[in-house]
């Protein structure tokens, strides 16, 4: 069985590889169960598009004093 | 490879330049530089990630330049973390649990989307991002926003592939956290 530690390790992992047969079922398996899993899948999505929202310099215009 | 295709990378480039120059006009240089190059050197490279991965090769090498120049040594990346000695177990040790189980799970994000158009969440952001160790945070911004392949990743910071594997997700971990304690938990709309 695997933890949430080893299933938030292959939640991050699929954000840069396609997981295998077994990964992604045990990962599916666990989101059924575990909402705090599930929460931070959905998160680290929202990093990812964050990420690509991301300026640096630009943003700093927008920072209040 | 036309101009089209140049000014796609070009802001990709930007990114890159701009998280290590810390200067919009120098690194506005390096990349008009490398753009230069690239157009120079013709059309020998037909995929895509090929043409990235050549043009930050380029750029890295205009970027050391300007570091000669200058003879001045930025500390790339320069993260004020406190648990840089030791970047590798105390991460996981604060949310982890001996058994695996999340110490402080994660809450609920409401509207996350939201906090994309506020000037002040950025800054929460770029600050998380400054508090992660180095190398988490260069491997986070390679792969999210340079948009590099991990393989790519590994060979430009010259690590094994299950030590880029673990910088990301050690980032992905400690920038969730940081997010979470210091924007959506206090910032939250009812």
């Amino acid at each position: 069985m695997k933890t949430c530690k080893d299933i938030s390790g292959l939640l991050s992992e699929s954000m840069d590889r396609p997981l295998k047969w077994r990964e992604h079922w045990a990962v599916r398996l666990h989101l059924l169960m575990c909402r705090h899993c599930s929460r931070f899948q959905q998160q680290v999505h929202f990093l990812r598009k964050a990420a690509k929202h991301y300026y640096p310099n630009e943003n700093d215009k927008n920072l209040p004093s | 490879m036309d101009k089209n295709q140049l000014n796609d990378h070009r802001t990709v480039l930007l990114r890159y330049a701009l998280l290590q120059l810390h200067d919009e006009a120098v690194a506005e240089d390096a990349v008009q530089e490398t753009l230069l190059a690239a157009l120079q050197a013709g059309d020998s490279f037909r995929s895509e990630s090929a043409v990235r991965t050549w043009l930050i090769g380029i750029l890295k090498h205009k970027i050391a330049d300007h570091y000669r120049a200058a003879e001045r040594h930025y500390s790339l990346g320069e993260p004020a973390s406190e648990n840089k000695d030791d970047p590798n177990t105390a991460l996981e040790q604060l949310i982890f649990d001996g058994k695996g189980h999340w110490i402080g799970a994660p809450s609920a994000w409401n509207n996350p989307d939201h906090a994309l158009e506020q000037g002040e969440f950025w800054g929460i952001f770029e600050w998380c991002q400054k508090n992660l160790s180095e190398q988490h945070a260069r491997a986070f911004m390679l792969r999210e926003m340079v948009g590099l392949e991990t393989e790519e990743i590994c060979q430009d910071m010259n690590v094994s592939h299950s030590a880029c594997r673990v910088y990301l997700h050690r980032a992905r971990l400690g920038l969730r956290e940081c997010l979470e304690q210091r924007w959506f938990n206090t910032k939250r709309k009812s």
